[in-house]
């Protein structure tokens, strides 16, 4: 195998990325209430526009130099060093962090304008603000660190924020609940996380990813170190990135402020774990095991939410499970070890489904005060209380159905061709059954979005009252909207495929980073190369597949709005069954949450606490019999039982020790 | 005579009597002399401390020794110490037992701590641990007019009897197979001797091991340590979850880390089956706890634990994460104990979780202090409380202890449902009634040094690494 020596090239700037947003958290934070509820967001979001500037330096400085040596350095500080060990504080742009943080600063910006408005008159807007530059914050830490553990402190930041987001209408217990479920449940990813890491630093001494990588590399396939590391790696991504068993909880955060959903939710932290795998892709390419896994949860989870997604009648429920369904294709691609593939898929999805949210968010807006000004207490992300929403919100319908067109995949935006490329290459890599499944969720995508489209915006408006209907959104929200739709447009264009006669410079941008696990995995097999016929029937395939979802869902919800009852009441209990999302919720509830709150009552009650606990509920009126029985209890009970425990203790262990 | 080992202990030893005095002299009502006194005798002790830093070396016929070993320990002793004694007098005032002997105690509680961090005989080690255990024994009981006060003095002194007794008898044995108490004679003698350790000499030795960890409250000999560590002065518990597992850490590294005390037994074994019981016991215990100060106690039996895990894996990396862990933790359990006790707005009852509801909004500075302190006690990055675990078990991994790394990871993911529950009442639930919470400077200032120190010694993780690298060489 050939190795290169890449040539880093020091730079000045890379910690300004994170510092400004860092700064307007900063300075919100501290200025507090004291400050107008509208320089909180123009701050936040003038922080979020220097950032990007910086970002786009960064990148075009990137963009001049060799291909071979893209690759630019920050380091701050000594972290920490022990013997041989060492970490720094330090940052590491190549082309796949160039491109995550201009994702993350570019279309965070974007949102950041929006909340301006969508947040507008909410009594804890600074706060709002102060969370969401504090994200953008961690979130440029885990793309930019140079080593994991640098990169873990913005894992679990993003975390914190994300958990501090969901819960920021704190009024509704619910929200509260929702956000502690994202962050326990990521917890549980995170053991992943901290184990692979620990296993790292004991076979290669290092967290650094250039230092792992190169020791790594030398090192035969499929030993069981770096199997293990990989697939608790793969653990942690699949808290992160919401994948089966472990997406549960993104559902549930939607429960946060649109545009959080949107940020993060849709964009950017829910894709870390992707993020974290294509890093990584030296290491699972000499684990087959490994990329074997990634490839099977990423396919079963496309399928598995997109059929979720089919029953749904919350708008924003429907997005959810259908970005639990794209960070799946996104892992799809990193288990046939198309990595690059994976991470355009992750910049396409991050402009169309951001724009899927907030255009939701949009149309929220306006049920909300039309609801408000109306005085009607339905639920304003209901789709069967809205339709023909085409006539009143007109920029938020053409940004929505362009985003629409872009995620089921037609000719031309942006996500056909990341979508088709996912699926070229794990029809190239001969597992064809991850293929099939791939296409076939693609098909449900493109039905339950269009069905979203139609009962939305098409038809008859379902909560008229004859006069009033529901307005559009102010500029600030609209022009986000149309950016981003003019870049779920375009934003494909870098990965035309050489088939269509386009140059796929993504694919050669990303080649230096994904170069190594290319040639490992092209040494492992041998076959030939595909023709360019079968690409194009590959093509369209899902061309065709595509066609028949939209096909079917106007078939159902513009032309025969009466089929779908009739199929509801036919597949009665299947549709309760996914309406219910396979009551997944409840077997976790029976089966995890419920056993570890009786094992921790059993044991206080049985072992420890009775009669503190007892003391404390009986309260105060009791306060005095209490003591009196509990000072009893001292002289003849309770420290004769403890000693008598403590002493068993000492006999077991002095004979285990000695004998 | 070569004072300098001992610097530490007979400044403290001398300030102890001055501010008996001075607190004589200051005349009745006025405490606050006592306060300044002893906070003037600390921070003496701590510069001191640090002056003649690791330059003691061994001394009275190698019954102490002043190296960087004991020099870091008694910084620790120091730092939480002159916290305490800081937050102390707000506690004392409302509970009616506002008095001067309080400092001299908590002087010479200390007094005894540095003793064991520093003896190298084992009869040095335990005059230090009672000269500990018998100061604490009264601060437990201080505030005299609560009965659960009275009641942990006496749990505490029964129990610490009982196993003083073992203790002792450890030595006895130790004593009776080798025919000296002092360490480097002990471990001649091990190695010289022909046979694998075993008979009286591993049965003192395994008592030795027990006297020290019912110190730590490890399970099983872990009973009195929710009862007693509710039932004492708020301050008091503070200090005694921290300094004192600190101390008795200190004597059991300094014993059991002789290359010559393995010999033939299966100390880890028995430990690891120790650990696990610890770490988990603590964990579901704090689960289920509405009182703050409760779940603090049982986190602290977890937080035992993990220590006890770096402990365990016995090498360089392993123990000097166990000393970075123990100087953290010492700022993040007394911090959040000082909160405990300013948001406790019912008096000395109930340390009821619910009192914090609605903190971010009525007080955002304290609530984010606490914050930090939950974050940290869960061991989220890059708070001191992660690097404190990320050491501890990086090592055991490195020694080979893969499961109980395992074990440990997996329940500080369940940790986070009583920590985070601390965070969610203070910003997402409402409150019945807004009452502003009493400002008492100087307790704030030392939750302000807590919450700042937990952030740097994170962010500039390494650079207390290294000193407690340094500062493990004399004794591995």
């Amino acid at each position: 195998m050939e190795h290169t020596t890449l040539i880093s090239t020091e730079s000045a700037i890379l910690f300004l990325i994170p510092a400004f947003p860092l700064l307007g958290m900063l300075l919100n934070g501290l200025l507090g209430k004291r400050q107008k509820e509208a320089t909180a967001g123009i701050l936040a979001s003038g922080m979020m526009f220097l950032s990007f500037l910086v970002s786009v330096t960064v990148f075009f400085q990137l963009l001049g130099m060799p291909a071979g040596n893209r690759s630019l350095t920050q380091t701050l500080y000594t972290w920490m060093a022990v013997g041989d060990f060492s970490i720094n504080v330090s940052f590491l742009i190549d082309p796949l962090s160039a491109v995550m943080i201009l994702v993350v600063t570019g279309v965070g910006f974007l949102i950041h304008v929006y909340s301006i408005g969508y947040m507008k008159g909410d009594r804890d807007v600074v706060r709002y603000f102060t969370y969401l530059n504090l994200f953008a914050f961690f979130m440029l830490i885990l793309v930019m660190a140079d080593n994991y553990l640098l990169s873990f402190v913005g894992w679990e930041g993003v975390g914190l924020c994300s958990y501090l987001l969901i819960g920021f209408w704190y009024e509704d217990m619910e929200k509260a609940i929702a956000g502690k479920k994202a962050f326990v449940v990521n917890r549980i990813g995170d053991f992943g996380f901290m184990l692979a890491m620990f296993l790292m630093f004991a076979t290669f001494g290092s967290l650094d990813f250039k230092t792992v990588f190169a020791q790594a590399a030398g090192s035969p396939v499929g030993t069981t170190a770096i199997t293990a590391i990989t697939l608790l790696l793969f653990l942690g991504a699949t808290g992160k990135s919401a994948q089966l068993p472990l997406y549960v909880w993104l559902p549930d955060a939607m429960a946060g402020p649109t545009p959080v959903s949107a940020l993060i939710h849709a964009a950017t932290m829910v894709t870390a774990g992707v993020y974290m795998v294509a890093r990584s892709n030296i290491l699972y390419s000499l684990a087959p095991v490994s990329l074997g896994v990634v490839a099977g949860i990423g396919a079963a989870t496309a399928l598995f939410a997109a059929t979720i997604g089919l029953a749904q009648y919350d708008i924003k429920k429907v997005l959810a499970y259908s970005t639990v369904s794209q960070l799946g294709y996104m892992f799809l691609a990193c288990g046939v070890g198309a990595f690059g593939a994976g991470i355009f898929h992750l910049m396409t999805h991050a402009f169309f489904k951001a724009l899927l949210f907030l255009g939701s968010g949009s149309v929220i807006h306006a049920m909300h005060h039309y609801y408000h000004q109306t005085g009607s207490h339905q639920d304003p992300q209901d789709m069967r209380n809205m339709g023909g929403l085409k006539k009143y919100l007109p920029t938020t319908y053409w940004t929505f159905a362009i985003a629409t067109l872009a995620i089921a995949g037609i000719p031309g935006f942006s996500g056909f061709f990341s979508k088709d490329e996912i699926l070229w290459k794990s029809f190239e890599s001969g597992k064809l059954i991850i293929w099939a499944i791939g296409a076939l969720a693609a098909g449900l995508t493109a039905f339950y979005m269009f069905r979203a489209v139609y009962l939305t915006f098409h038809g008859e408006f379902r909560s008229g009252n004859g006069h009033d209907h529901p307005h559009e959104s102010p500029k600030v929200m609209t022009v986000p909207l149309i950016i981003l739709a003019v870049l779920s447009v375009i934003g494909g264009w870098v990965g035309i495929p050489h088939v269509l006669g386009g140059g796929n410079q993504i694919e050669a941008w990303f080649e230096p980073v994904f170069a190594p696990a290319r040639q490992l995995a092209a040494a492992a097999e041998l076959g030939g190369e595909p023709g360019s016929g079968v690409e194009l029937s590959v093509m369209l395939i899902s061309i065709v597949v595509a066609l028949t979802g939209i096909g079917i869902a106007y078939l159902f919800y513009r032309s025969k709005p009466e089929i779908p009852a009739r199929v509801v009441a036919k597949a009665g209990a299947l549709h309760t069954l996914v309406y219910n999302k396979y009551y997944v919720d409840e077997i976790y509830e029976a089966g995890v949450v419920s056993p570890i709150q009786k094992t921790s009552d059993f044991f206080l009650w049985r072992f420890f606490d009775v009669k503190i606990v007892d003391g404390l509920v009986n309260g105060v009126a009791n306060w005095t019999a209490a003591i009196a029985t509990k000072v009893r209890k001292v002289q003849t009970g309770y420290v004769s039982n403890y000693a008598l425990i403590m002493a068993a203790g000492v006999v077991i262990i002095v004979a285990w020790l000695v004998w | 005579m070569n004072l300098t080992p001992i610097l530490t202990p007979l400044i403290l030893g001398a300030g102890a009597i001055v501010v008996l005095l001075a607190d004589l002299l200051a005349g009745k009502g006025n405490k606050t002399v006592a306060q300044v006194v002893a906070l003037a005798v600390i921070v003496f002790a701590g510069i001191a401390t640090v002056a003649v830093w690791g330059r003691g070396g061994p001394a009275f016929y190698g019954q102490v020794s002043g190296d960087g070993f004991a020099s870091f320990f008694n910084l620790i002793f120091l730092l939480v110490a002159f916290l305490v004694v800081l937050t102390s007098p707000s506690y004392l005032k409302r509970s009616g037992s506002n008095y001067g002997e309080y400092y001299v105690l908590l002087l010479l509680a200390v007094l005894g701590m540095t003793f064991m961090a520093s003896g190298t005989d084992l009869l040095i080690i335990f005059l230090g641990l009672e000269t500990m255990s018998i100061s604490l024994y009264v601060l437990v009981g201080f505030h005299k007019q609560r009965p659960r006060s009275n009641e942990a003095a006496l749990k505490y002194l029964l129990l610490g009897a009982f196993f003083t007794g073992f203790l002792l008898y450890g030595i006895a044995l130790v004593y009776g197979s080798t025919g000296s108490t002092n360490l480097e004679a002990i471990a001649d003698y091990v190695k010289a001797a022909s046979t694998p350790l075993g008979g009286y000499m591993g049965i003192g030795l395994a008592l030795l091991l027990i006297g020290l960890i019912f110190k730590i409250a490890i399970v099983p000999f872990h009973f009195w340590s929710p009862d007693v560590y509710d039932g004492a002065p708020t301050p008091v518990t503070a200090f005694m979850s921290t300094a004192v597992k600190a101390a008795a850490f200190a004597a059991a590294m300094r014993i059991f880390y002789h290359p010559a005390m393995t010999l033939g037994i299966p100390w880890d074994k028995a430990l690891w089956v120790l650990a696990v019981l610890t770490i988990t016991v603590g964990n579901l215990a704090a689960l289920s706890q509405s009182s703050i100060k409760r779940m603090l106690a049982y986190s602290s039996i977890t937080h035992a634990g993990y220590l006890l895990v770096g402990f365990i894996a016995r090498n360089e990396l392993g123990a000097s994460g166990m000393l970075y862990y123990l100087f953290s933790y010492g700022f993040m359990n007394v911090g959040a104990f000082t909160i405990a006790y300013l948001v406790n707005r019912r008096g000395d009852g109930s340390y009821s979780l619910s009192d914090y509801a609605q903190l971010g909004a009525r007080n955002p500075v304290l609530a984010l202090l606490m914050s930090i302190f939950m974050l940290s006690l869960t061991g989220i990055p890059p708070l001191a409380g992660f690097f404190g675990k990320f050491y501890v078990f990086s090592a055991a991994v490195q020694a080979g202890y893969v499961w109980l790394v395992i074990i440990g990871v997996l329940n500080s993911v369940i940790s986070v449902f009583y920590y985070l529950r601390v965070m969610v009442i203070m910003y997402m639930r409402e409150a019945e009634d807004l009452k502003d919470l009493e400002r008492v400077p100087s307790v704030g200032f030392a939750a302000l040094v807590c919450g700042l120190a937990i952030v740097l010694l994170g962010l500039f993780s390494g650079s207390l690494l290294e000193v407690a690298r340094n500062s493990i060489l004399t004794i591995l």
